[in-house]
């Protein structure tokens, strides 16, 4: 029981590490997802082929399988990765095959007439992408977007397995370290829980920012 | 190093056996989660505003937390109060109230998307509340929920690994144990990954077909 600040220190170093796992990770799944859901809907076959398989691969076997596969079976090809590369590969390719489906969803709701009207001024493809269809998807990806960030947070703690030390596994050495096992734990709920908080907060804010003046407009 | 079939082959019926448990766990927790999400959706319409908001509380909580460390405090904090339980079980029961957070929502949804009409005439027929639930309400409530229902269900057979943490003998940890005592982590790695992969991608072709037979009722 005697010293518990340390301890704390402990967990706050550790949720520092989960922190950064978590934005290091998402911007790798935001760029996943945009690659991979843009090459679904590519118009060359070889490219909608590779982005479908990485799509389903990625949603088809858990995090948990990949970060071990990442971690214990590439080192035998000759890829050795320090854990918390293994954890952020692992993460953002997951969750970037998620967003892939929700910016394919999200660019084929836009309207039929948006490209047409696009063809019609004669916009480049490069054009009608930037231009017209993202700017009216961006919004639709957002809340789903933020739940994917959400579910990215909660998937962090599984780094925790191949000797990260985020705040799961500090809180696992605590418990060793002092036996009690309600504080540490508790402290992380809470912890995770104010995190996706904030995520959600933010990822409101964004939506907001994002969907301003376009009222009018749909 | 090189890929063995004679390992594959040898460590088959290990996997195998952990491949059962997976099932069963899966099988296990998808039922508490159904029952428990139901439960969760009731309460979270209650008239009694405590309940109802103490619910919705309960229930951002548990999705906004990691299922791991959720594992970890049924299994680990849990004895501290009396309450020991077999690493199964609590896997099972952390799982299951896991994805109860979920399949709440669905069934809010589920319910909520019957028009106000039903209700009205069910109560201009006489119903009974509970003759109005299952004669009026659940027969259109429940099919178009059936698809994401069945999304959970293969959710949660991907996230049983996670079990492993707790000591539970599933199909990840039988594989760990394997390549810990051989020193050879490439096949039992990746068996563990075709094996989800294959049951995943055979799921994810049922789901297409439920949603086709089921997901069009609420339309």
């Amino acid at each position: 029981m005697a010293d518990w600040s340390g301890y704390m220190t402990l967990i706050l170093q550790g949720a520092l590490v989960t922190a950064q796992l978590t934005v290091m990770g998402a911007a790798l799944a935001l760029v996943m997802a945009f690659v991979a859901g843009l090459g679904r809907l590519s118009r060359f076959a070889a490219l909608r082929a590779l982005a479908v398989v990485y799509i389903e691969f990625f949603r088809g076997t858990s995090i948990f399988v990949q970060l071990f596969w990442v971690y214990f079976v590439l080192p035998f090809a000759g890829i050795t990765l320090d854990p918390l590369a293994a954890g952020v590969m692992a993460l953002g390719l997951n969750v970037g095959a998620y967003g892939a489906e929700v910016v394919r969803g999200a660019v084929l709701s836009v309207p039929r007439d948006q490209y047409e009207a696009c063809i019609a001024v004669n916009l480049t493809r490069m054009q009608r992408m930037r231009h017209v269809i993202l700017p009216q998807a961006l919004p639709l990806m957002l809340p789903t977007f933020g739940n994917n960030a959400i579910e990215l947070l909660k998937a962090t703690a599984v780094v925790s397995l191949i000797s990260l030390t985020d705040m799961t596994f500090q809180a696992q050495v605590v418990r060793a370290q002092t036996g009690s096992t309600l504080i540490p734990f508790a402290m992380i709920l809470g912890l995770y829980f104010l995190m996706s908080l904030a995520i959600s907060g933010g990822m409101r804010w964004l939506e907001r920012r994002v969907t301003r003046g376009l009222d009018g407009v749909r | 190093m090189e890929w063995d079939w004679a390992f594959v082959w040898q460590i088959m019926p290990t996997l195998l056996e952990g491949l059962k448990l997976t099932l069963l766990i899966t099988l296990l927790a998808s039922a508490v989660a159904m029952v428990l999400g139901l439960g969760f959706a009731i309460l979270r319409r209650s008239s009694v505003a405590v309940v109802a908001r103490g619910t919705g509380w309960f229930v951002e909580f548990i999705r906004g937390t990691p299922l791991l460390v959720q594992l970890y405090v049924i299994f680990y904090v849990l004895p501290d109060i009396g309450i020991r339980l077999p690493p199964l079980v609590a896997g099972v029961i952390g799982m299951g109230l896991h994805y109860a957070t979920y399949t709440a929502e669905v069934y809010r949804g589920g319910i909520e998307n019957v028009p106000r009409g039903q209700w009205e005439a069910a109560k201009a027929t006489n119903l009974t509340a509970r003759q109005a639930w299952l004669h009026v309400i659940l027969p259109q409530a429940v099919p178009p929920m059936i698809p994401a229902l069945a999304n959970y269900l293969i959710a949660m057979f991907k996230e049983t690994p996670l079990l492993s943490a707790i000591t539970v003998l599933e199909l990840m940890n039988q594989a760990k144990s394997v390549a810990n005592s051989s020193y050879r982590y490439i096949e039992p790695m990746t068996m563990v990954g075709v094996f989800f992969l294959a049951i995943s991608l055979v799921s994810v072709v049922i789901l297409k077909w439920l949603e086709h037979r089921f997901g069009k009722v609420a339309k």
